[in-house]
């Protein structure tokens, strides 16, 4: 089908760099050893800037991420989902954890040969999902020395000095269990970096996304998937706050110029939560409509760090270094992390549907948005929670509101050519015809 | 202007014929495998019910599940619209639309205009549609069409699974050996297909007036059960199950 022209369009020039961090960033944990490094696995959430007071050798594998690689191949993703069925764990748990312990369980690595085991496990616990992830997998890894800090302290507007040092001390006990496991002496300035490094590398994310508040917007969501994965990787690294950097610049360029994302923008849509990882071709199908996905609170939220503006607008939070706050010492680092997180979008509606829904509402507003597309994700009921009462939410404040069943980690509960059936209606009801 | 709407539903499909707005024809044929043959035919009853050659057709729009596989269209849309747009005309006063098939079922909300405000359809499951109470009636061991009247003999109400079609057909078996009165068991799978269906009219704000259509109206059981839980009368026009055809037909006029 052809596609009408109505603005420039071209690939983004640093694609290839993102996507070479991505694959370096598998290898290094897989050949840590070999480096006499150390590896470590944790969620995507995890404070994972902690781990770098131990060595500029130390690799991380984090799950989600790693599972939702899995479910973009779909072979091996069944052979995993099935592996972990045959282990007797039932098929209506998070899909990316399932798809985790079935290569944990098959001994296989999506990069290449056999799963390699992490020296240890530094995981947080704020998804109901994380807080037996791992135990599950110390079960069939045994022997795996196993941290967890529990995160349950706010939501961001109702945090205080008692919550935060409940949350900084878990994280000095985490530090001296670190130097004990690892057996090495903790080094509190690669601590300090990797604080900032997070603080800038999420910032600038959220300023990417803000970016595409543009009309046209020069990213759309398929793409940003594959971007916004670098921060679930290692936000607290150089690297990645470096290239976020560089994204932002050429980003930024996009606007000024108006390259478009697609040719054909006429639409913009919101989702919400993980797409159906093995079918991301839906977001190509929007565009036969000219409809873009211009982002989610997912994609925004899952690792930027947003502020209030003055003028009442969302924006990215400033760092502690452009605030001109000095991070001097290991409890000033923890404190700054513990803080920063906590501020994290996607954490907050843990507390209550109503905070997300006000998020969305004021994402639909600030970024033009013509409807929502909302993806009933049976395999993450930790992001899933609330997401009717958020339907609700965006109806009242009067944007056309889609939902669709699916799962972003099992491709036996999604039903593409129905979904696609679904698009088509939405479509016609906002009023748009394809090309 | 000589206009036909086809309905390629999942299980029958659906002609209607329009001159200058009025239904003059109307045909049906079971789907089957080879749907655009079923519809050739069901094209070919209306013209001839109508006294019209294909000649003079001057538009058809297709709708309904399988409607890129249809003969003749040279464009379609989509159920909901198809819907919205024949209740609209009939009942200008309708803000809700609910059409039960064969294999799907669900809910519009429309505005005074005919505009679709917001839809909803039921998931993977065919429990909310017309192919349940057909697997319960085998189950039941009775006929369809005597499933609605049955029902209403029943002052029982039974819960029943109705989220899943597999699971609700061995509960009517468990049901069975309990020695459940059949009345029973008929109202429990009407009042559990309602429920499904109730869910997605609350999901889209449901408002009165209502209009019921799609095949599953003719089932007077069902209809009971939903105008209970739905606490209101629904309307139900002549001929529910081509009320997605004539939408289309009415489409193909303002073209």
């Amino acid at each position: 089908m052809a596609t009408k022209q109505i603005y420039e369009t071209r690939p983004l020039e640093c694609w290839g760099k993102a996507k070479e961090i991505r694959q370096q960033y598998y290898r290094d944990y897989a050949t840590a050893h070999e480096r006499g490094g150390l590896r470590w696995a944790g969620g995507a959430w995890t404070f994972g800037a902690i781990p770098s007071g131990l060595g500029d050798d130390v690799h991380s594998l984090t799950s989600e991420p790693y599972a939702a690689s899995i479910a973009a191949d779909k072979d091996f993703s069944i052979k995993c989902l099935e592996a972990a069925e045959r282990a007797g764990y039932a098929r209506d748990l998070c899909s990316y954890m399932r798809n985790y312990w079935g290569s944990v369980i098959l001994n296989e690595y999506l990069g290449g040969g056999p799963f390699p085991k992490p020296d240890f496990i530094w995981q947080d616990h704020i998804c109901c999902s994380h807080a037996k992830w791992y135990q599950v997998v110390c079960d069939h890894e045994p022997g795996i020395p196993h941290f967890c800090i529990d995160v349950a302290v706010g939501p961001a507007g109702e945090i205080n000095d008692n919550k935060l040092d409940y949350l900084v001390g878990q994280m000095h006990d985490g530090i001296e269990w670190l130097e004990q496991v690892a057996g090495r002496t903790y080094d509190d300035g690669k601590l300090i970096e990797a604080v900032h490094n997070e603080c800038r590398s999420t910032s600038l994310w959220a300023e990417v996304c803000e970016l595409n508040k543009a009309v046209p917007a020069p990213l759309e969501e398929k793409t940003m998937f594959s971007l916004y994965v670098l921060g679930t990787l290692m936000k607290h690294s150089k690297v990645v706050a470096d290239f976020y950097e560089e994204l932002r610049d050429e980003v930024r360029d996009r606007v000024e110029n108006r390259i478009a994302a697609i040719p054909n923008e006429r639409c913009r849509l919101m989702s919400d939560t993980q797409p159906p990882w093995g079918f991301l071709s839906l977001f190509r199908y929007l565009e036969s409509y000219g409809a873009i996905s211009v982002g989610s609170l997912h994609t925004f939220g899952l690792i930027g760090v947003w502020e209030d503006r003055p003028d009442g607008s969302w924006g990215p939070r400033a760092t502690p270094q452009q605030r001109g706050i000095a991070i001097e010492d290991r409890d000033k680092a923890l404190r700054v992390l513990a803080e920063w997180n906590l501020h994290k979008p996607e954490w907050q509606h843990f507390y209550s549907p109503h905070l997300k829904t006000e998020m969305m509402v004021r994402i639909a507003k600030e970024w033009s948005l013509d409807g929502v597309m909302l993806h009933y994700n049976r395999g993450c009921e930790g992001l899933s929670l609330g997401i009717a009462e958020n339907r609700l939410g965006l109806l009242d404040a009067g944007f056309p509101v889609m939902t669709f069943e699916g799962n972003m980690g099992d491709e036996r509960e999604f039903d593409f050519s129905r979904t696609k059936t679904r698009i088509d209606t939405f479509m016609e009801t906002l009023g748009f015809k394809q090309d | 202007m000589i206009t036909a709407g086809i309905d390629m539903g999942a299980k029958t499909i659906k002609v209607v014929v329009l001159r200058d707005g009025d239904i003059v024809g109307k045909g049906a044929a079971v789907a089957g495998f080879e749907s655009r043959d079923a519809a050739e035919q069901a094209y070919s009853a209306a013209l001839e019910e109508a006294g019209i050659s294909q000649d003079e057709v001057e538009g058809v729009v297709a709708t309904g599940a399988g409607r890129g596989h249809a003969p003749h269209s040279v464009r379609d849309i989509s159920e909901v619209a198809s819907d919205a747009r024949g209740v609209h005309k009939l009942y200008p006063g309708a803000r809700t639309v609910i059409d039960v098939g064969a294999e799907e079922g669900r809910a519009v909300r429309c505005n005074e205009e005919g505009k679709v405000v917001d839809f909803a359809l039921n998931e993977k499951c065919a429990a909310g549609a017309g192919a349940f109470t057909e697997a319960m009636s085998r189950a039941l061991e009775v006929e369809i069409e005597a499933l609605g009247s049955m029902s209403l003999n029943s002052n029982n109400a039974i819960p029943m699974n109705a989220q899943c079609a597999v699971f609700a057909e061995s509960e009517v078996v468990s049901l069975l050996h309990a020695k459940t009165p059949k009345e029973d068991i008929a109202r429990a799978v009407h009042d559990a297909i309602a429920s499904r269906i109730v869910s997605l009219a609350r999901k889209v704000g449901f408002e009165p007036d209502v209009v019921l259509i799609g095949g599953v109206a003719h089932n007077v059981g069902f209809v009971d059960s939903l105008e209970r839980a739905l606490e209101c009368k629904v309307i139900i026009p002549d001929d529910p199950e081509y009320i997605g055809a004539y939408g289309a037909a009415l489409a193909a006029a303002e073209n």
